[in-house]
């Protein structure tokens, strides 16, 4: 019984770790003083003039429109290419895997400097453009990677007794397919969502002027002075995340115990 | 399934060739090509005889009539060679690395076997908060760190409260690594998780009945039923230490150079040289494909659960 509280405490220390510069930037976000440092009085004024930082605001709406477009792009490819490599043979199938993983297992600056000299090899101008095709990019392995396990699962049957029944192919994929693998559509999408959005290097070497994300923002402000309107948007997002994967505990879990009761 | 049905990676097929396939081949056609000028005779001309010929042909303004030089791209492996010159910042990237990754381990693998044995509710609880620091951006995170480290930061702010201080913390390379495990703790928590809550209580009970202490408990069946979660998280740290350079510039401050750092100045900084550039980025990938080989050796399972 020792032995369990101490793991609890150094469970909590490697916790607080985690977690104190989160809360260091949340505290300052209320922090009525420009200062990091110092506390001066509890203000709300930067949560209101975030709302009015044209430059955060504007890179806030290009993550969210490229962290789509993206996601909705790469899950469409992705599914369609995971569905083909399944049904091609082991050596095809090896080799294509092989180079799929080379965005994700090549470090994140050699990725994002092979695109660059792509794009300027093709003479593209930086800008939505570039920064979505190279989002796409990277995130497709992801969708891949999650359609993939599904598609072993499934029971490779249930389409030959779906034509028997009568289905065209189109019908196979759609009535067939599609809803047996969607539990691995939907991660992969929800992973390409996120890493778009929290991308930072790819996008880093080609991006343009006119399609900063939040992340280029950031960085170009951390070179100066942050202005604490960061801190605010950061505390925001906290509270937005938690939310969302709190909901989503709390489904998995009622799920799991009604599965146990059965 | 139809055996047609592979057709619908096709699309995909062409964008894996644009995108991945042809972007890597332009890194090693950067890597070892360089441009020299030449004369009509496609003779390769030094700095010197260059000076000479303008010297003796150009106009007063200082223009060359054209047809004299040509400017031509060779192979070389001058760019390459080139990277010796840096070995001793690649070095400090993997001896950085290397350090954050052993603390990651350090840290997460008990944290890890805490949250394994939990019950479900629990252990999807714990993962929760686990994960939740990385959905916060990486760099307002790395930011929070300057806060806490500056000179007058609220870590000296606190030492100073016991006559401590001020310490010099920002700026060093402790800075860079603490930045590191800092980001990459996660990383590391999450595959040792995932193979440890796979290790059945009872295979413990059994190793305990048969007498075993609890070192020999850890040492016997433990560690090495963990294996593969102990190789693809150190590939998840390792990985992006070795090539950041985001926590190099933030937290080291410019003087701390990392290799990500000069290939970022060779593309996008003062120092602009894409071949070099390229160069650097082919041995820092022939480095980390060897280190991969290595860590993969310890653990034959499919790559799919390394990413998840």
């Amino acid at each position: 019984m020792k032995k369990m509280t101490f793991s609890k405490i150094y469970t909590s220390i490697i916790f607080l770790f985690l977690y104190i510069p989160i809360g260091v930037l949340i505290v300052n976000s209320f922090n009525a003083s420009k200062s990091r440092t110092v506390w001066t009085g509890f203000t709300l004024d930067w949560y209101s003039k975030l709302f009015h930082n044209e430059t955060i605001m504007t890179s806030l709406l290009n993550t969210l429109v490229v962290a789509l477009i993206a996601s909705v792009v790469a899950t469409i490819l992705g599914t369609a290419a995971a569905i083909g490599i399944y049904n091609m043979n082991s050596v095809a199938r090896k080799f294509i895997m092989n180079i799929t993983l080379i965005p994700n297992v090549n470090p994140e600056i050699v990725t994002g400097v092979s695109l660059m000299l792509l794009f300027v090899f093709l003479k593209m101008e930086f800008g939505f453009t570039t920064l979505i095709l190279s989002h796409i990019t990277f995130c497709v392995p992801y969708v891949i990677l999650n359609v993939m396990p599904k598609l072993r699962q499934m029971n490779r049957n249930l389409c030959e007794a779906a034509m028997d029944l009568g289905c065209n192919q189109l019908q196979v994929f759609r009535k067939v397919i599609v809803p047996e693998i969607m539990p691995g559509i939907l991660s992969g999408f929800l992973m390409s969502l996120t890493y778009s959005i929290d991308d930072f290097v790819i996008s880093y070497f080609t991006y343009g002027a006119s399609s900063q994300t939040l992340s280029i923002t950031i960085f170009s402000m951390t070179r100066r002075k942050v202005s604490p309107e960061v801190n605010a948007l950061s505390a925001i997002i906290f509270v937005v995340v938690l939310a969302i994967l709190l909901i989503m505990n709390i489904v998995d879990i009622k799920k799991h115990e009604k599965e146990a009761r059965r | 399934m139809n055996k047609q049905v592979k057709w619908a990676a096709t699309p995909y097929l062409a964008w894996m060739a644009i995108f991945i396939i042809v972007p890597l081949a332009l890194i090693a056609v950067f890597a070892f090509t360089t441009t020299v000028t030449v004369d009509a005779d496609g003779t390769i001309l030094s700095d010197e005889d260059i000076l000479a010929i303008e010297e003796e042909f150009a106009d007063e303004d200082g223009n060359l009539p054209e047809g004299i030089l040509f400017e031509k791209t060779i192979f070389t492996w001058a760019n390459i060679l080139e990277v010796s010159n840096y070995m001793s910042t690649l070095l400090n990237s993997i001896w950085l690395a290397l350090i954050a990754t052993v603390i990651c381990l350090i840290l997460a693998y008990p944290v890890a076997y805490y949250i394994s044995r939990l019950d479900f509710s629990r252990q999807k609880m714990m993962l929760m908060l686990v994960m939740l620091p990385m959905w916060m951006n990486f760099l307002l995170r790395t930011y929070a760190w300057m806060t806490l480290l500056e000179k007058n930061g609220l870590i000296n702010q606190f030492l100073g409260l016991f006559g401590i201080g001020p310490l010099q913390m920002i700026n060093t390379p402790g800075a860079v690594v603490l930045g590191m495990v800092y980001n990459y703790l996660p990383f590391m928590i999450m595959p040792l998780y995932s193979v440890m809550t796979k290790i059945d209580d009872r295979t413990i009970e059994a190793a305990q009945d048969l007498g075993a202490g609890a070192i020999r408990v850890v040492t016997k069946v433990v560690l090495p039923l963990s294996m593969p979660g102990i190789a693809s998280g150190i590939t998840m740290v390792f990985v992006p230490a070795v090539s950041t350079f985001i926590i190099s510039r933030m937290l080291g401050g410019g003087t701390n150079m990392l290799i990500g750092d000069l290939i970022d100045l060779q593309f996008l900084g003062n120092a602009y040289n894409p071949n070099l550039g390229a160069a650097m980025s082919i041995v820092l990938m022939v480095f980390i494909l060897l280190c991969m080989s290595i860590t993969n050796s310890l653990d034959d399972e499919d790559t799919e659960g390394v990413l998840m």
